[in-house]
């Protein structure tokens, strides 16, 4: 498979270096939000029939091992995983390191997500088993991909463009891997029950769909049929049992907390304020908030001030956690549509609320179909590691260019009506706020609020929201004023790393086009 | 081939480090007899300030006439104010740069604080842990305390002086006011020495028994503001933190026209008197009275102590009603999560805003009118009613209450 070689590069829509093949496959360099016009059909697998399937729906063969032999793996192939288990995953390594004992090689890792506790991998990509990872790397993964270490390039997708690349062809998967907390033996998939429990399988369904083979790895075999079913097993070939697929203390934590950081109470506190402020805060709205903690404190302000003008939301969307399963069961919300299920409450009222709905990254954030979800919200609160004085934003790497977060729905959830940023001014002397991103992972034409502890910048493409909150008593300044103000107390700009001049991964936009690209550390 | 360098006395560390620490820094220095400065500098922000911070680290040790020394600087994103207060600490606990001060760039001094300001909110900042020390003034308290005394460890007491000195200088508090805890007379006058320069607003006073130690701060303050030119307030507030204190309230209160409140410390009255300290103080309340009753005499504030359990808000609320009630102006915080509700229990009410305004109302009609008494209905109205109701008609205002 691709070594890393010298690839030709071009300045994309966005004024941004990318690279025109990634890992020997021909790329769209980004032409701006919303202009790329795909064509052709989606991909499909090939046609089985039910003869060669066992008709009693006993698809349990011994082991991985067994499971990927039948699978018919190859050197070169494709193999996915997903990350609902988080960092207490252990199916992924368990099918590679599968893999290398039959002695496959060139295989293509293709994560959700990737996790630290996944570092084993590391060894696997030093022995040629692995040739590279698409799909998002922090921690040590993160460090061998910067260093330039791994043989083919890195790809960064959002869940909605994962989605989009295995619908449109773009990845084939050969082989897809599902962790499952609870599945029967025809191959029915359950995440919300089971002890190993983690809520939605939304990230593993277009592998289930679009896969040439597809193997359940579960923990929890209950005989037909495994109801609730987000999995189908009609669209599986094998199930193999094992122990344990994850430690539940790392899959979803026992309680999720809120911020105590006065600072970034502050932060939540505003960003509640705004929503009310502007007149986004009213019956049948809808928003969209993640589970760190500024988020959670978030929701704690909104609901309080929901409950002061008696209020209620038609849906919200997560990371579910305690506190929108709480909005929910106090009546502030009609639904929870769920992506990810981040703690045991959120597990819980996945499992017995018909109100709480697990979705997937085709009804969310799927860019490449007929709608999605994520354009519908009316308010999402997200992180960034980077703001630009032109609303540009990063959440892959720090300033200093080493990868640092997948995109997760992030970039699909920049659709939204009112897309703001909670980000503080500085983090340990290092200012947020940039003449210009180290990596572009969101143009700023669609980021509308920066909220920091010391005020909040508007976009000011949005004149709408500076008019609606016209008289509120929220700090609202220009995000270059923030800026000076910060640099002046972290003693003046800092310096920039020098960058590398090797490409070690490619940003993808939602549509599938090269947004930017992710340097070699000098 | 080098000589072996010698060092001349041992190394002096000042400051934090390692994982857990934010916005500090740690500073060793060997002072040697020769072969100039060796300086190595580890920072977790070295791609964007390891230059910055080894120039900061030159310039300073320039400045104390350091020059043969090895220099170790481990730094978790300090910032450069904190920087220069941390090598001037390690280089004075090494014996050098004696009598020198390295001063950052000052900020324009805010407006002078008026004798009278709101003080309903203090917020305690430990001048050990400058973390704290940017972001403080961002809650909204009326005034932030920069404490030297009870929250610095003992083996920290000269380098949080330095601290808080540099951060009177750098540090943006918007319209907080400047208040520094100094520690107990006479260890607090060195306090004064390395403070007053950069003319704090308020200076609180710990653990005062008897109106002495207030005149000797007081020549101490006048003093260093002659030296260097100061004729900007600088208030006083004494903390009565013992049964003896509380005796001499009234003199205490009485002993310098700079004095512009009176504030009680809780935690050692009560263990003065030997009684357990309860959520809702009835031990201290006597104590509390006499605070109230000799400040009024006095003509300066009252201000109530701290109320510690950061997680009862509830609790919180009910103490400042009550503290409200004593004739208190406001009290001490230890978070920023009490602010609000602080302000909110010494807020006027809105029976009492309405009632104010009425009374007002009447008495602008009466001058208006050229009549002595003023009536509201049927019922006079004494002046002192009424200039407690334009005293609490221009709180609210303050307060943004009313228009």
């Amino acid at each position: 498979m691709a070594i890393l070689e010298k690839t030709e590069m071009v300045v994309n829509a966005a004024g941004r270096t990318v690279p025109e093949t990634v890992n020997g496959r021909q790329q769209t360099a980004f032409m701006g939000v919303g202009k790329y016009q795909p064509v052709g059909n989606k991909t499909a697998p090939p046609i089985r029939t039910a003869a060669d399937y066992p008709s009693n729906g006993d698809k349990r063969v011994a082991n991985l091992e067994t499971a990927l032999r039948k699978c018919g793996l190859r050197d070169g192939m494709v193999i996915s995983s997903h990350h609902h288990l988080r960092d207490g995953d252990r199916v992924a390594l368990m099918a590679l390191e599968a893999a290398s004992l039959i002695g496959a090689k060139d295989l293509m890792w293709f994560p959700s997500a990737s996790f630290p506790s996944q570092k084993s991998a590391i060894p696997l990509m030093e022995a040629g088993i692995v040739d590279h990872i698409e799909g998002s790397m922090n921690g040590p993964l993160g460090d061998y991909c910067t260093q330039g270490r791994m043989r083919g390039m890195g790809v960064l997708r959002s869940h909605g463009g994962r989605w989009q690349a295995i619908q449109d062809g773009e990845v084939h998967i050969d082989i897809a891997v599902i962790a499952a907390p609870t599945a029967d033996p025809f191959g029915n998939c359950d995440g919300s029950h089971g002890k190993s429990a983690c809520g939605s399988l939304g990230f593993a369904l277009a592998d289930s769909i679009y896969a040439d083979h597809v193997i359940v790895v579960t923990d929890n075999l209950v005989p037909f049929p495994c109801v609730p079913w987000q999995i189908q097993g009609n669209n599986i070939d094998y199930v193999v049992e094992v122990d344990s697929i994850g430690d539940p203390a790392k899959i979803v934590s026992g309680t999720t907390q809120i911020t105590r950081s006065p600072d970034r109470l502050r932060i939540a506190e505003f960003i509640a304020r705004f929503l009310r402020d502007a007149g986004i805060m009213r019956n049948g709205f809808s928003f969209q908030a993640g589970s760190g903690g500024i988020a959670l404190a978030f929701v704690s302000y909104l609901k309080q001030m929901m409950k002061q003008a008696g209020v209620k939301a038609r849906f919200v969307r997560g990371g579910s956690t305690k506190y929108l399963v709480e909005l929910l069961e106090e009546g502030f919300t009609d639904y929870i549509l769920d992506g990810q299920t981040f703690d045991l409450d959120g597990v819980r009222s996945i499992g017995g609320n018909p109100r709480h709905v697990a979705t997937s990254p085709f009804t969310s954030y799927n860019y490449h179909g007929k709608g999605n979800f994520a354009s519908m919200i009316d308010a999402v609160i997200l992180g960034a590691t980077e703001v630009d004085t032109n609303f540009n934003a990063n959440v892959v790497t720090h300033s200093d260019g080493r990868l640092l977060h997948g995109i997760g729905g992030w970039q699909n959830c920049l659709a939204s009506g009112c897309t703001i940023l909670a980000v503080p001014s500085f983090r340990d002397r290092i200012p947020v706020i940039v003449d210009e991103v180290t990596t572009l992972c969101g143009p700023g034409e669609l980021i509308d609020v920066v909220a920091t502890e010391r005020g909040i910048a508007i976009n000011p493409r949005r004149q709408d929201l500076i008019d609606a909150v016209k008289g509120s008593t929220l700090p609202i300044r220009p995000i270059e004023e923030i800026k000076k103000e910060v640099e002046r107390i972290c003693g003046g700009k800092p310096n920039r790393p020098r960058r590398g001049d090797r490409p070690v991964a490619a940003v993808k936009w939602v549509d599938g086009t090269v947004l930017d690209t992710v340097w070699q550390l000098a | 081939m080098s000589d072996v360098i010698v060092s001349s006395s041992p190394s002096a560390k000042a400051g934090h480090c390692g994982p857990e620490i934010r916005s500090d820094l740690q500073v060793s220095i060997e002072p040697r007899d020769q072969g100039g400065l060796e300086i190595e500098v580890a920072s977790r922000v070295k791609t964007y300030y390891g230059d910055s911070i080894r120039r900061q680290a030159e310039e300073v040790l320039e400045a104390l006439g350091v020059r043969h020394a090895r220099v170790e600087i481990r730094d978790e994103g300090a910032l450069p104010f904190v920087i220069a207060a941390r090598i001037e600490a390690a280089a004075r606990r090494a014996g050098l740069g004696a009598g020198t001060r390295v001063l950052p760039d000052r900020l324009p001094l805010p407006e002078a604080s008026a004798r009278d300001r709101l003080r309903r909110s203090r917020l305690y900042v430990p001048g050990s842990e400058p973390k704290y020390f940017v972001n403080a003034a961002l809650h909204g308290s009326d005034g932030i305390i920069l404490d030297l005394e009870d929250s610095v460890h003992v083996s920290e007491k000269d380098a949080s002086r330095l601290l808080v000195r540099n951060a009177l200088r750098a540090v943006d508090f918007l319209g907080c006011e400047r208040m520094v805890r100094i520690n107990q007379i006479p260890l607090g006058l060195e306090d004064l020495d390395e403070i007053v320069p950069e003319s704090p607003d308020l200076i609180l006073i710990p653990k005062v028994e008897n109106p002495e130690q207030i005149t000797e701060a007081d020549r101490r303050i006048a003093e260093i503001k002659s030296n260097y030119g100061i004729t900007r307030p600088v208030w006083l507030m004494p903390i009565l933190e013992s049964a003896l204190g509380i005796e001499n309230a009234f003199a205490i209160a009485k002993a310098s026209p700079q004095i512009v409140a009176l504030t009680i410390g809780l935690e050692d009255y009560t263990a003065d008197l030997g009684v357990v300290k309860t959520s809702t103080g009835g031990e201290s309340l006597y104590a509390r009275q006499r605070v109230v009753n000799a400040a009024r005499a006095a003509g300066v504030q009252a201000i109530d102590s701290v109320f510690g359990d950061v997680g009862d808000l509830d609790g919180l609320r009910t103490w400042g009603l009550n503290s409200r009630a004593t004739g208190f102006e406001g009290m001490g915080c230890v978070h920023p999560m009490q602010i609000a509700v602080i302000h909110e229990a010494f807020a006027p009410t809105a029976a009492e805003i309405e009632k104010a305004r009425k009374i007002v109302a009447a008495y602008d009609d009466a001058q208006a009118k050229g009549l002595g008494v003023v009536s509201l209905g049927s019922k006079m109205i004494d002046a002192p009613v009424v200039q407690r109701a334009l005293k609490l008609m221009a709180r609210a205002k303050t307060m943004g209450l009313v228009s």
